[in-house]
């Protein structure tokens, strides 16, 4: 008991800003996994991430507004929706970009980013949409030293399932290796007839529909919100620093610790929670360039 | 065509500049700016309802004064100040405004009173909280209308004193305005013999989660959490406080600066029971309600936050003083807009006082339950009316206004 | 067309240009062409960085807005004049340049990209929360002041003419850098790093060097830009403002000399004249973006180098223009 007094906190506050941590970086870890799988794959860093995840969430708002189609299809449909649309831009525009620079598909991702974001504040204003959790999901349980609320709960656990499965789709199964063969051989992969264009637009819209469930996930706490990913962008572009791109698990794992130590900093310096992320990225970059799950390049 | 505007510019400088003569009005229109955020944070409780009530108030004139043509322009400060300055100084120079109204955000609202101050040109604030705009920051033909800091703080922070909850915890967003509204509420809880037990500030902006800071405030113990923020910063704290069971465990929620839009945004599930203080509500009176029909008929249905109410009241008041004056000289005007008694729908006895505060009564109300509420827009109970004299901090020279003796 | 003729052709385009500059203020409103101009500064020494050594930063905003607080607070609380606060500003941002970049170039490519952005925001926070520059509200009416004690700046010609000078002024100090040895040598571990370093050339330093230079600059733009509107604020510090000196680039024409300045007048006429409209102001520019990079990479003025050029000239100038900012090496295994 005495580390308590020494370290100024009581034990509840430590374990409930810990948990409020987790929560965050269940959010960082879908979305840096999106970045990190789209990446990995079309080598282009998809600055329209944060925008897409807003658009999960509008999704999620509008099914309910003009279907009256609920949270539990939502969930679903949502990331169907956006990673169709997602899909498209991919077809259209980003498929000339690959044989040039990867800053083209940077710039390219962060114009599409200005436009959905202008074009959802021009038609549903920023200060925000209501969408209530399901009722299935309300109340909270006391865990002692803290009140948590179901919904939360439920968040981290829906995104544990979803990076786990993600992975599994990746590593694991017959898809997911084709994916891989893809892109580190495109040419042999083609040659055994497999479309290798396709499983491109593929996994973009997988990246896309991983963002937009993380939307579907985040409506019921935050807002509704057109500008809702567009400060977390830079976040996650920090998560995905600090983990490097090449991993999946890496990139899943230092999400989830990102959060944790946000959380804490929270405790102890609350003024500098905004940039502890930054100043870790900056440690990892003298110590570790490449990441620290990426593989030297 | 850019240089004929300058030339009647400079035209209408010099000619202002001579003032006291009859029936002049400097371009021969009388032209209103209204400058605010029409996309961003403000952009429901401020935005293009505020245009539309100028031009209403407009239109109820006649459209014209001292024979002139009354104008209405409009643009976006996107809540940054830079741009505010650089759309009143283009304004000013080569459009001929005359008068800048609303300018929600303090940032924006300290510098558009800088600008007007230099040039000579009237800033009629409806928008903006800082009490500094008639303070350290007083201008001789700025006035501030509708609300600020310290109304809000000695509304609600006082009130909910006297009701028992003298304890507090702040959650308050990291800059100027939220340090503002919880220095002023915390001087209104002390005065009604309360206490302030923790506050916690929270990053501004981009902060989207609150959930760490309402854990310190329930941690806390405290009777009332005070949420020092505003926009959507409000609505996700109140928000979040709910889920994490706040408010069922007994402790009371105080919105220290909430619209009518964000309670209809909140939803009156989420907003019930919350204690804000308004200079305005739609729903008071035959009058009031006369108003807000004719207003949310050409606002899509929405009806009038004090903010927009304010400048329909503040543009009629200076159209009528610009009469009266005969002429759209800015000390001119100003001195005829602090003579008249300002009496309508919005304020009662209303008057402008030498530091450019207009002092009016406002109101204390409380969210309605949901099943106490008739429909969209029916969310507030009056509690009390808060006197002129006492809602507003009292005019003295040690809040740095220099036209204060 | 010879060399010769050629090279006549380009210093009488300067001259008109000049002189355009100059009876300018008497046609439009001088405010306007201040900021294009300070803008024009900023996408010129961020192109510097871009369109010769290859290099995207995503935050050069840090540099330019660092800079203006810099220079506002030196001269609205210590009322130094506009000389010595300006050069306070630069050396902020060189100093400022100096940390972010030695950090940064240890990256490449679009790594590059993101750590510059995410160091940026680091300093982004840091200015929210730091107290002298007075968070949300910026530092307010800074005084122009009088330049060595004999020009008064709040006349706006003078201003005008003032900023005109610095910018003539920095914008020799560009072509005089990209032309030297070393902006030769930026060229070379552009197209390919590797080998220059084969040859001996320490890459690095020279990317650091080039870096530095660029947030030097940059920083003379920010000071201006903080004379100029008397007011020095978070806006100028925001991830938008980075965004913002890409988009005039790479409208403009990347790695062209005339390019950012092309650019950075398109985009403050369209701030300028979209105010009004809020958020179209964002899709607009959003969609330049967009357009830019599937349709006219090469950006306005590099297509009509291009055009002009369609014939056997195809060395130094064709090969800048229509280069896909190759820099960063296209080798980064997936």
């Amino acid at each position: 008991m005495e580390i308590w007094a020494f370290l100024g906190i009581p034990p509840q506050a430590l374990f409930g800003q810990l948990m409020v941590g987790l929560i965050n970086g269940a959010f960082y870890a879908m979305l840096s996994l999106g970045l990190a799988l789209i990446f990995g794959m079309l080598n282009i860093i998809n600055f329209a991430h944060g925008a897409l995840y807003m658009m999960g969430a509008f999704a999620a708002y509008l099914l309910l507004e003009y279907a009256g189609i609920g949270y539990w299809p939502a969930l679903i449909l949502a990331p169907i929706i956006v990673g169709t649309f997602g899909m498209i831009i991919e077809r259209l525009a980003l498929k000339p970009l690959y044989k040039l620079d990867h800053l083209y598909g940077l710039l390219f991702t962060f114009g599409l980013a200005l436009i959905l974001e202008g074009l959802f504040r021009e038609l549903y204003g920023v200060s925000g949409l209501p969408y209530a959790p399901p009722p299935e999901l309300t109340g909270g349980y006391n865990l002692g030293f803290m009140y948590l609320p179901t919904y939360r709960g439920w968040v981290v656990v829906a995104s544990v399932i979803i990076c786990i499965g993600t992975w599994i789709l990746i590593e694991k199964t017959k898809l997911g290796s084709y994916l891989r063969a893809a892109t580190e051989n495109p040419a042999l992969v083609q040659a055994f007839g497999i479309n290798v264009p396709a499983m491109i637009t593929l996994t973009y819209g997988l990246g896309v529909g991983l963002a937009a469930i993380a939307g579907v996930l985040a409506a019921p706490i935050y807002s509704v919100n057109p500008l809702m990913g567009s400060n977390l962008i830079i976040i996650v572009f920090a998560v995905v620093v600090i983990g490097g791109m090449g991993s999946i698990l890496g990139s899943v794992l230092t999400g989830f610790m990102l959060g944790l130590l946000e959380g804490l900093t929270k405790v102890f310096y609350p003024e500098a929670s905004n940039t502890v992320i930054f100043v870790v990225m900056a440690i990892v970059l003298l110590i570790k360039p490449q990441g620290l799950f990426g593989r030297a390049n | 065509m850019n240089r004929l505007t300058l030339l009647a510019a400079a035209l209408a400088l010099t000619t202002s500049a001579g003032t006291a003569y009859a029936q002049e009005v400097s371009g021969n229109v009388v032209k209103i700016g209204v400058l605010n955020d029409q996309s961003g944070a403000y952009a429901d409780i401020a935005g293009k309802g505020s245009f539309i009530a100028a031009q209403m108030a407009a239109e109820a004139f006649g459209g014209k004064v001292l024979g002139k043509p009354i104008e209405i322009v409009t643009a976006d400060h996107q809540n940054k100040p830079d741009i505010g300055s650089n759309i009143v100084n283009q304004w000013i120079d080569t459009d001929n405004v005359d008068v800048v109204s609303d300018v929600p955000t303090s940032s924006v609202a300290l510098a558009v009173q800088e600008i007007t101050k230099n040039k000579n040109r009237i800033h009629i604030n409806s928008g903006a909280a800082s009490s500094d705009l008639t303070g350290k920051a007083c201008s001789p033909t700025g006035i501030h209308y509708t609300y600020d800091t310290y109304a809000l703080a000695k509304g609600t922070g006082g009130t909910l004193v006297k009701e028992g909850g003298d304890s507090w915890f702040f959650i308050t967003a990291d800059y100027a305005f939220g340090h503002a509204l919880e220095k002023d509420t915390s001087a209104a809880i002390v005065g009604a013999k309360g206490k302030v037990v923790g506050s916690v500030r929270h990053p501004f902006p981009g902060t989207t989660d609150f959930s760490s800071f309402l854990l310190q405030a329930q941690a806390s113990g405290a009777k009332v959490v005070g949420f020092a923020n505003a926009g959507a910063d409000t609505i996700n704290s109140i928000k979040q406080a709910g889920e994490f069971g706040l408010v069922a465990g007994g402790q009371k929620l105080a919105g220290l600066l909430v619209f009518l839009t964000d309670v209809h945004s909140l939803g009156l599930k989420t907003a019930q029971g919350l204690v804000i203080t308004t200079g305005y509500y739609w729903d008071q009176n035959d009058e009031t309600r006369a108003f807000a029909k004719k207003f949310a008929e050409k606002n899509g249905g929405k009806m009038p936050t004090m903010v927009q109410a304010g400048v329909y009241s503040s543009i009629s008041h200076y159209l009528k003083a610009v009469d009266a004056a005969k002429t759209d000289e800015a000390k001119a005007v100003v001195a005829k807009m602090k003579e008249l008694p300002i009496n309508d729908f919005f304020a009662k006895n209303g008057k402008i006082r030498e530091d450019g505060r207009m002092v009016h009564d406002m109101l204390l109300v409380q969210v309605k339950k949901p099943e106490e509420s008739k429909g969209p827009y029916d969310y507030y109970k009056i509690l009390s009316v808060i006197p002129a004299e006492e809602a507003f901090r009292p005019m003295k020279a040690e809040f740095g206004c220099s036209l204060v003796k | 067309m010879t060399q010769k003729n050629a090279s006549s052709t380009v210093t009488f385009l300067y001259i008109a240009l000049l002189a355009l500059a100059i009876a300018a203020p008497f046609f439009f409103y001088p405010q306007f062409l201040m900021r294009a101009l300070c803008l024009a500064l900023f996408a010129s020494a961020f192109n510097l960085l871009l369109g010769y050594v290859g290099l995207l930063s995503f935050g050069h905003a840090a540099f330019f807005g660092f800079a203006a607080y810099v220079t506002g607070f030196a001269a609205k609380e210590w009322g130094l004049p506009p000389e010595v606060t300006i050069v306070l500003g630069a050396l902020a941002a060189t100093v400022l340049g100096l940390a972010f970049g030695a950090l940064a170039i240890r990256r490449q490519g679009i790594y590059f990209a993101m750590v510059t952005l995410a160091l940026a925001q680091m300093l982004y926070f840091f200015c929210v929360q730091a107290p002298f520059t007075h968070g949300e509200d910026g530092i307010q009416a800074i005084p122009r002041g009088q330049l060595f004690g004999l020009l008064d700046l709040n006349d706006s010609l003078t201003m005008y003419y003032f900023v005109l000078a610095m910018f003539v002024l920095c914008f020799l100090l560009i072509q005089r850098t990209i032309h030297s040895p070393f902006g030769q040598t930026l060229k070379a571990i552009r197209e390919n790093e590797p080998r220059a370093i084969s040859l001996g050339y320490n890459a690095d330093r020279y990317k650091l060097l080039a870096f530095v230079i660029s947030a030097g600059l940059a920083g003379v733009a920010g000071s201006l830009f903080a004379l100029v509107f008397q007011i020095a604020t978070l806006n100028n510090v925001h991830w938008h403002t980075s965004g913002e000196v890409v988009l005039m680039t790479l409208l403009g024409g990347l790695g062209t000399v005339l390019g950012p300045m092309v650019g950075a007048f398109l985009v403050a006429g369209i701030q300028q004249y979209l105010a009004a409209f809020g958020a179209w102001v964002s899709i607009f520019q959003g969609i330049i973006f967009v357009a830019c990079v599937l349709l006219f990479r090469r950006g306005i003025v590099g297509e009509i180098i291009a055009l002009g050029q369609r014939g056997p000239k195809a060395e130094d100038e064709k090969s800048v223009a229509s280069t896909e900012p190759a820099g960063a090496p296209s080798t980064v295994a997936p």
